[in-house]
């Protein structure tokens, strides 16, 4: 257990991030990422030797953030709604291209999608650990990381054609 | 060059969007792309919007890390008290935290998806069927008190476990009746309780999943649950109340049931 701290922490800062734009709130982002570094230290022994640290960890986390989910809209919460129709932060508004905020427009993602676009685009997971971290075969990411950047290049013009005509 | 007339898929092409080519084949694609402009158009883009994503959580990732999530503190946390879900109560009851899925994490990290903790399934139903039946005011319960006997038997029949109204009186809580109700795979058990002031109070049963567990506490609006699992039933306690107050409650009923079944 003396290595758990040297190993999981050089990792908490892509947790962070993967967690921050996934769940789109510092605070529950933070609880998601708490959760999921418990969890590794209460199985530390069981993981597996061989096995990547990171991908484990992504997997974790991944996980709960879709029980979670499950559960708020078992309740009938759904945030991402709400998230999805308020305005877009403009935060790339000086590139005159791209108005809307990315991490918005992602959110209007299927999870899956969202979810392959931030492990392989941004945390670097190699495709394989990307496919066991979903659960599905390589082949299946590759199809979806290709659908999902589909969606989102669309959803982007789409944004972007309407502001202009808002302008005219 | 390399031969510009071998086939490039929609695979490769993704590969060439993270970068992850290697020189000969890049150099295919880049000569793909050059012959077909919409397509270079399309790659480009889904390039610049990949770069556009990370630099956006930049930011984010360069943050220090705040001290609830370094390893010591949570090392330091951990069995003692969580700062949400598990409470100290596990140790004041003297039973285990026992992972119901730890032998998931054995098998390394193939599985879809984590199971929800069955702590965490049993005080959603608990709360679910308080939300329901404690505003109820013609009907809150299906067996009243007055046929108390009959009601537990029913209710342990179809529960297959003996069930038992725990004495609440000296929390002022005195006992209305009960229902049945359906909960997870089979059949779940609701006493309901109130006080002098018309708070009301539910005790939720059914079997589950699961070994034995620490108390989780869940908060829900106005309803504070505590729920557990012991001996293949999960159990829950719902009220108005503060965690404070409904703590020693919950372990009344802990006791109760420890006691009878």
């Amino acid at each position: 257990m003396a290595d758990a701290e040297a190993l999981l922490e050089p990792l908490i800062p892509a947790l962070r991030r993967y967690a921050y734009a996934l769940v789109r709130d510092h605070d529950a982002a933070d609880d998601l990422v708490q959760d999921t570094l418990e969890r590794a230290l209460s199985r530390w022994s069981l993981r597996r030797s061989d096995g990547d640290l990171r991908a484990w960890l992504f997997t974790i986390l991944r996980n709960l953030h879709v029980s979670a989910r499950r559960q708020g809209q078992r309740r009938g919460m759904h945030v991402e709604l709400d998230e999805a129709t308020s305005p877009s932060t403009r935060a790339q508004q000086e590139s005159g291209l791209e108005l809307q905020d990315i991490l918005t427009t992602l959110d209007q993602l299927p999870e899956d999608q969202k979810s392959l676009l931030l492990l392989v685009g941004v945390e670097d997971l190699s495709y394989d650990d990307a496919a066991k971290i979903m659960g599905v075969p390589t082949g299946t990411v590759m199809s979806r990381l290709a659908r999902g950047r589909q969606k989102l290049r669309a959803l982007l013009e789409t944004g972007r054609t309407t502001l202009l005509r808002r302008v005219k | 060059m390399t031969d510009r007339n071998l086939p490039i898929g929609e695979d490769e092409l993704q590969a060439f969007v993270d970068e992850r080519l290697d020189g000969e084949r890049r150099a295919a694609v880049e000569a793909h792309l050059a012959a077909h402009p919409d397509l270079a158009e399309r790659i480009g883009t889904e390039r610049r919007q990949r770069a556009m994503l990370r630099s956006r959580l930049d930011a984010k990732f360069a943050e220090p890390i705040p001290a609830r999530l370094r390893i010591a503190n949570l090392r330091a946390t951990r069995r003692t008290s969580r700062a949400r879900g598990w409470t100290s109560a596990a140790a004041a009851v003297a039973i285990f935290v026992c992972g119901a899925t730890a032998g998931w994490f054995a098998n390394g990290i193939a599985p879809a998806s984590l199971p929800i903790a069955p702590t965490a399934s049993v005080a959603h139903g608990a709360q679910a069927a308080y939300r329901t039946f404690v505003v109820e005011v013609a009907h809150p319960v299906e067996v009243g008190v007055q046929q108390e006997a009959h009601l537990l038997q029913w209710l342990s029949k179809r529960l297959g476990r003996k069930l038992a109204a725990p004495d609440l009186s000296s929390f002022g809580y005195r006992l209305m009746g009960g229902r049945l109700l359906p909960g997870g795979s089979g059949a779940a058990a609701q006493l309901m309780y109130d006080d002098a002031s018309g708070r009301r109070l539910t005790i939720y049963v059914r079997a589950t999943e699961g070994t034995e567990t620490a108390f989780r506490f869940q908060r829900e609006g106005e309803a504070s649950t505590f729920a557990w699992i012991d001996q293949g039933f999960g159990f829950a306690v719902t009220a108005p109340a503060s965690r404070e107050e409904l703590l020693p409650i919950a372990e009344a009923v802990y006791r109760g049931f420890d006691g009878k079944s």
